[in-house]
């Protein structure tokens, strides 16, 4: 029997080490699972490393992990938005490791990683700052830069509808990096508003197929 | 010297967006292109964070939390419209499907090289978001800027003095003095805004010109 649903969010969570690399879901404040990070937050692991396109903003989401001292490093292409005070904060005073990305490189390397990939040869960044130490190739005359898979230990995901066999549905653009952290980490876990039953979802609508999915939790509202 | 404001920057890129184009707008200035868009164009906005006809802001009270812009602003769906994640709307511009990327800029070279995500300030967290994947994948970026900073320091120069984004990749720019495309001789004045003279303008730019063909 096939069943990953989760009671709650902080049994969700746990396994979690300090140390661990988690990749969590969300663009700005969309697709964000708020109840897991709210859970990781309150789990006591530390050291972490934090993998997700923004580094959080106001005293929300992941800038509450980043204000409680418990990321060492953040991955991602997009650290600086308006009200990011905590992450700016911690890199002025160096508490904080950045390692920066173009965006389509950060959600391809990841992809990479989920699909078995030992990396890919991109034309961005090419030429710039953040190419630097790479290998490089040209193919066909034109400059490519060599990027490797990015895995974690865990992904922290946000879908609109779930099942017990971990099939999700997204809301709008709240899809954005979840799918592809889906596939990327150890052990996936993925925070949904409605668990429904198996059959439920149009198998059309699936945009994260459950082999990618590890545990279900239905938000209970605390966050 | 005439100088345009950002709406009657944004009102001149438009006429060059042609009807059919696939087009992401950047953060900033180039998102204000949509609003001048000709009528009877059917152009299909593309966001990064995965929508393909991205339509007007949301009426007060009918927003979609997770249906919202590069900018974080909140955004309808136009009919036609659909979602798609994060890395399939990058290969989306890395693959070349995109027509036109209009993005900002700090700096771009004669050679049509373009800076436009980090400063010298080391201080000052860098972030890079699409705009690399945007200016490489996209088949013709225009880059909407100003043609000086606020200090009068030239900003289309011989090569640029901030981190790269890109190398070769612009293909024109509109600026609130003129229009410059950049060809294989050289950057060339192709349309002079007001009373602008061709001198006017090159002596605020930090490379040399091409006169109006």
């Amino acid at each position: 029997m096939i069943d990953k649903r989760i009671a709650s969010m902080r049994e969700a969570i746990a396994g979690i080490k300090s140390g661990d690399a988690v990749m969590i879901g969300g663009f700005g404040s969309s697709g964000i699972p708020f109840e897991l990070i709210e859970a990781l937050r309150l789990h006591g692991a530390d050291n972490l490393t934090v993998i997700s396109n923004n580094a959080g903003s106001h005293e929300i989401g992941i800038a509450t992990l980043l204000r409680d001292r418990l990321v060492s490093k953040v991955v991602c292409s997009y650290p600086r938005s308006q009200g990011s005070i905590w992450f700016e904060r911690m890199f002025e005073e160096g508490a904080i490791e950045l390692e920066l990305m173009p965006q389509g490189t950060f959600a391809e390397r990841m992809r990479a990683a989920g699909g078995g990939l030992g990396g890919f040869f991109t034309p961005t960044g090419y030429g710039t700052k953040l190419a630097e130490g790479k290998e490089t190739r040209e193919i066909d005359g034109v400059g490519y830069v060599l990027e490797r898979p990015l895995k974690a230990e865990f992904a922290l995901i946000k879908a609109h509808k779930g099942d017990k066999w971990g099939n999700l549905a997204y809301n709008t653009a709240g899809r954005n990096f979840n799918p592809v952290m889906a596939m990327a980490a150890e052990t996936t876990v993925a925070e949904v508003e409605h668990i429904v039953e198996l059959g439920e979802l149009d198998p059309e609508s699936v945009a994260t197929p459950g082999i990618f999915v590890d545990r279900v939790v239905a938000q209970e509202g605390l966050v | 010297m005439e100088r345009r404001t950002p709406e009657q920057m944004a009102e001149r890129l438009a006429q060059d967006i042609p009807d059919g184009s696939y087009v992401n707008l950047g953060i900033g200035m180039p998102v204000m292109v949509a609003n001048f868009v000709p009528e009877g164009r059917e152009v299909i906005y593309h966001s990064e964070n995965g929508i393909l006809g991205v339509g007007p802001t949301p009426e007060p009270g009918t927003e979609d939390p997770d249906l919202i812009n590069a900018a974080k602003q909140h955004v309808t769906l136009i009919k036609g419209g659909c979602y798609f994640d994060t890395a399939d709307s990058f290969a989306m511009m890395r693959g070349g499907h995109l027509d036109i990327a209009v993005l900002g800029g700090f700096q771009v070279s004669a050679d049509g090289n373009l800076a436009n995500w980090a400063t010298d300030n080391e201080k000052y967290p860098p972030a890079v978001g699409g705009a690399m994947d945007l200016s490489v994948g996209a088949k013709t970026v225009y880059v909407l800027m100003r043609h000086t900073t606020k200090d009068g320091a030239a900003k289309i120069l011989d090569a640029c003095t901030y981190p790269l984004t890109g190398t070769h990749v612009v293909s024109r720019v509109y600026t609130d003095l003129a229009v410059i495309e950049i060809t294989p001789e050289g950057p060339r004045v192709i349309e002079l805004f007001g009373d602008n003279s061709f001198e006017d303008v090159q002596a605020v730019t930090g490379t040399r010109l091409l006169p109006q063909a």
